[in-house]
């Protein structure tokens, strides 16, 4: 199957097909237009309350750009002409051979007296949430009509905007549909403490504007009335069915499209997904079911056989900081089942699980106050009980683990990855989380399955070894710890005591990096000089043909046209070939080892110092050129990056270290792949950690909000020495946070928080560091002793290496690969590179 | 056997011009030889990685595996054995060793070349 594929929507489920689709169809058979209503690409509505905790625009987007798709956002389809196959937007029409529904749902609002009233709001989109914050302002009294999951969230939202909170719910208890009355009660209590007022089993009969003509107050059936200047209708959505419908398709009894168990509809040219979709009659408004369909129509439009798998309804979320999760029959609908209960009014728990009539098999349950046993409580739905009840429910729950689980049990329900999949995945090799993630997708989403994952690690007898090499039994972590306790300061000394044999080129640099990170002094002095890895060992960056490559340091990307022209000089003088990086310093390319004191001679001279390109250690720091030139900067984000970069210049680390700063939420330095990256507010800076580019690449995770450029620098500060002590060996910031027990929450408790008192003596290890920096470079042209390495040949120091030749490219020097890769096929460039004669560089000073 | 020294001795340089654990380059007779110093004595291989073909070896960290005398390529990590020049990593490859000994405070290299 292919031809032209227009897709009406681009929400959760609309992308996520697009997705699924072209994963599947790498060639690109099937040519795609997306049609999308909100003028945003997808975002994630599931995180949407986060907009009101400082999560920005960007961090929810899920668009992912794909060839061969066309996005065209605010161009909303007007219909469907089935005949012609064609659908039509106010811009023009777009022919397909399949079609797919992505339109999602609309917020529902009852017929009450006063809905249309300046004030009355939905809450779905991200529109919605910004004109309920602008609203907001100045206004003190809020109110949520629906006391469901979405109601909460709404109600959490007016909190944080500092209304007064109201919630009125029509039946007896919030939450019903995924919570029990006793599970209801104990979440009340929760909600009520935090000063939100709930009103359940009443009807809002009226909402009344004051004299202004705006909303003032709710009334209800119980004659009372609430006060309230803003009110949010969350009382449930209704799917968005209304092109299918004046095109002529079937619906589902309560609306939606209605599809077969294939996600087709009645016309077979047209598929329906996500919340619009009447599945054999059922929408689901949840966003696990609408990936499922998602999946099923991206596989029947290759050829393949999915159906929908059956909706998996189970919820676990967190809502005003409450731990609630409702999983299966819930509500003990089965016949004959059984009920085991907990309460513990101290702790504030309360957890339900529902069982088969011979108890035997687990059927559903309600979580409050502590979901910790949901993962694996979820996945056993339909089988065996993994443990005792009593265990199960314990507030830890201990009880609850994953290698108890079956093969069929659903570990991930986000990305319907099975225990199977898991162990199979185990057995092809994964022995961590993060290769299970990368292999499987199992995690990557919302994240609460990662608990398990280790579990069926250990499970499968995979012993996660925190050795080092053969000559240290002992991890990174263990052995920085080593080093700093009992003050070694040399590898013999450390080898002797604490590993065994002569070293290697695994615990060899990362001996020399801890050294370093220690402040012990210059990486070339006595025996640290031999445990450094070739670029550490010459201070320059080694490349295919042995020759080098040499990068100044050129901080936040700013420099004079006194030093750009130094640096044409040197690069002219020594014939280097020269390339811009992506870090906005420049690399010179093609410097033999002896030469390297002679360029780094002109360097210094004209104020350049080492920029550390060829070590594990902070890089650059990036910039735009923010307020002081660009229109749309809030700070000044250049001085921010350069006083970073030089602040943290020469800090050695378990792996390199990138950072960015953007003047505006625009965020042209691209800060959210580094390390860490910071973007401007309008009150200050908000801090980014764990990001980076390269073979995964991630987006690093919000971690503070408006912060004064002096707590920032604080946070900074810690953030990069409790990285340096505590992560493993080549482990970059990214893995380091997501191989970490609570992961950014424990983070922050530490270096936000001090939860280990640890910050005082992070802060004086930076501070150490800020104040023992020098340059290596200099030290080393200061130094015969360290000179006399930079030698081609100990005893012919004027014959440069000889297998060294450039031929030219593009009029700059390049290796001549031919020559120095015997075991490589000479491919086509290689014939038009002609070795030439370029001769020894003319020195100039 | 088909190894034989074939040529005499050359003076490369003073032992002390060597640090412990770490190589040189010396070209003798022509030939790039990498010359390392370790607790286990002096050691003499080809400087040509014969993985990538660059002259580079010389500046490999210098350890042991299973108490072998070791030197891994700066390039692509492979580990060679000084004493024999073996490739511990890949079947199969390996580089060229030659003899080196301290005489008088000075480090002599012969080459031994196929015959």
């Amino acid at each position: 199957m292919s031809g032209d594929l227009v897709v009406i929507g681009n929400g959760m489920v609309g992308q996520r097909f697009v997705d699924a689709l072209r994963a599947r169809d790498p060639q690109g058979r099937w040519r795609v237009t997306v049609l999308g209503e909100e003028r945003r690409a997808a975002y994630d509505r599931v995180r949407l309350s986060a907009f009101f905790d400082g999560v920005s625009e960007s961090d929810l987007n899920l668009h992912t750009p794909h060839d061969g798709v066309r996005l065209r956002l605010g161009e909303p389809a007007t219909a469907i002409d089935r005949d012609r196959r064609v659908v039509t937007t106010a811009v023009g029409e777009y022919h397909y051979d399949a079609l797919v529904l992505a339109t999602g749902s609309y917020a529902f609002v009852p017929p009450v007296p006063g809905a249309e009233l300046p004030g009355v709001f939905v809450y779905r989109t991200l529109d919605d949430l910004t004109a309920i914050r602008a609203y907001a302002d100045g206004r003190r009294a809020g109110a949520v009509i629906g006391g469901g999951l979405l109601g909460l969230e709404a109600a959490n939202a007016l909190r944080l905007l500092g209304l007064s909170t109201d919630v009125v719910e029509f039946a007896p208890r919030l939450m019903p549909v995924q919570v029990d009355q006793a599970g209801g009660a104990m979440l009340r209590r929760y909600v009520e403490e935090l000063g939100v007022r709930t009103h359940l089993g009443v009807a809002t009969t009226a909402i009344r504007p004051g004299p202004d003509g705006a909303v003032a107050a709710l009334e209800l059936s119980d004659g009372s009335a609430v006060d309230a200047e803003l009110v949010v209708v969350a009382a449930g959505i209704r799917p968005r069915d209304e092109l299918a419908r004046t095109a002529g398709l079937p619906l589902g009894p309560r609306g939606g499209v209605l599809v077969d168990e294939t996600c087709r509809s009645a016309d077979e040219r047209i598929w329906a997904v996500g919340e619009c979709a009447a599945v054999d009659g059922t929408c689901h408004g949840l966003v696990a079911p609408g990936y499922a369909t998602a999946e099923v129509v991206a596989d029947r439009l290759v050829g393949g056989a999915a159906t929908f798998p059956g909706a998996d309804t189970a919820t676990k979320l967190k809502l005003l900081g409450v731990d609630v999760a409702s999983f299966g029959d819930a509500h003990g609908a089965t016949p004959g089942c059984l009920d085991v209960t907990f309460t513990d009014p101290a702790t504030r728990v309360y957890a339900k699980l529902v069982l088969s009539d011979d108890a035997r098999t687990l059927l559903g349950g309600v979580l409050v106050g502590d979901a910790s046993a949901y993962p694996t409580l979820r996945a056993s739905v339909g089988g065996p009980l993994p443990a005792a009840p009593l265990a199960l429910l314990a507030p830890d729950g201990g009880g609850a683990d994953a290698g108890a689980l079956p093969a069929t049990a659903q570990v991930c329900s986000c990305n319907a990855v099975t225990r199977g999949d898991v162990d199979a995945a185990i057995a092809g090799g994964c022995a961590d989380v993060a290769a299970l993630k990368a292999c499987t997708r199992a995690g990557t989403s919302c994240g609460s399955c990662v608990p398990m994952l280790k579990q069926l690690l250990d499970a499968a007898g995979v012993a996660q070894s925190s050795a080092l090499c053969e000559h240290f039994d002992v991890s990174r972590r263990e052995l920085f710890e080593i080093v700093q306790v009992r003050g070694i300061r040399t590898f013999s000394r450390l080898a002797a005591e604490h590993g065994r044999g002569r070293g290697c080129d695994i615990c060899k640099p990362v001996v020399a990096s801890i050294l370093a990170s220690l402040g012990t002094g210059h990486v070339l002095d006595g025996e640290q000089a031999s445990l450094q890895d070739t670029n550490d060992h010459f201070l320059a960056n080694l490349q295919r043909d042995g020759s080098y490559s040499v990068v100044p340091r050129i901080p936040g990307g700013e420099i004079t046209p006194e030093k750009l022209i130094v640096i044409g000089e040197v690069a002219r003088d020594f014939q280097l070939y020269t390339k811009i990086t992506g870090g906005q310093r420049i690399d010179l390319f093609g410097a033999r080892v002896e030469q390297l004191p002679q360029i780094w001679r002109r360097l210094v001279d004209a104020g350049f110092e080492s920029g550390h390109a060829y070590g594990k250690a902070l890089r650059t720091v990036k910039s735009c050129v923010g307020e002081t030139w660009c229109r749309y900067g809030v700070q000044d984000s250049v001085g921010l990056a350069v006083a970073l970069e030089l602040r943290y210049r020469g800090l050695r680390a378990p792996h390199k270290i990138k950072s960015a700063v953007s003047g505006c939420a625009r965020e042209c330095a691209e800060a959210r792949s580094k390390d860490f990256g910071i973007i401007a507010t309008e009150t200050g800076w908000n801090l980014y950690v764990g990001g980076n580019g390269g073979f995964r690449p991630r987006h690093a995770d919000l971690f503070a909000t408006d912060l004064s450029t002096e707590t920032l620098i604080t946070l900074i500060d810690r953030f990069l020495i409790y990285y340096i002590r505590t992560a493993d060996r080549l482990q970059r910031t990214a893995g380091w946070i997501e191989a970490m027990d609570g992961g950014l929450d424990h983070l922050r408790a530490v270096i936000v928080d001090d939860s280990l008192g640890l910050c005082a003596d992070l802060d004086a290890a930076m501070a150490r560091h800020v104040s023992s920096y020098s340059d290596e470079w200099r030290d080393v042209l200061d130094d015969p002793d360290r000179l006399r390495r930079y030698t081609s040949f100990v005893n012919a120091p004027d014959v440069p290496d000889p297998s060294i030749t450039f031929a030219l490219e593009r009029g700059q020097p390049v290796p001549v690969r031919g020559h120095t890769s015997p075991a490589r096929p000479e491919d086509a460039d290689d014939q038009r590179r002609q070795p030439v004669a370029l001769g020894l560089p003319e020195v100039r000073r | 056997m088909n190894h034989s020294s074939t040529l005499d001795w050359t003076a490369v340089c003073p032992l002390d011009r060597l640090e412990p654990d770490r190589g040189v380059a010396a070209l003798v007779d022509g030939v790039q030889v990498a010359l390392f110093r370790t607790a286990d004595g002096l050691f003499a291989i080809d400087n040509r990685d014969p993985v990538s073909g660059a002259c580079v070896l010389s500046r490999g960290i210098v350890g042991s595996r299973v108490g072998v005398p070791t030197v891994a390529s700066p390039l692509h990590k492979q580990v060679y054995d000084l004493r024999t020049g073996h490739c511990l990593d890949l079947p199969g490859v390996a580089v060229a060793r030659h003899d080196a000994r301290c005489r008088d405070g000075l480090v002599e290299v012969r080459l031994r070349r196929e015959v």
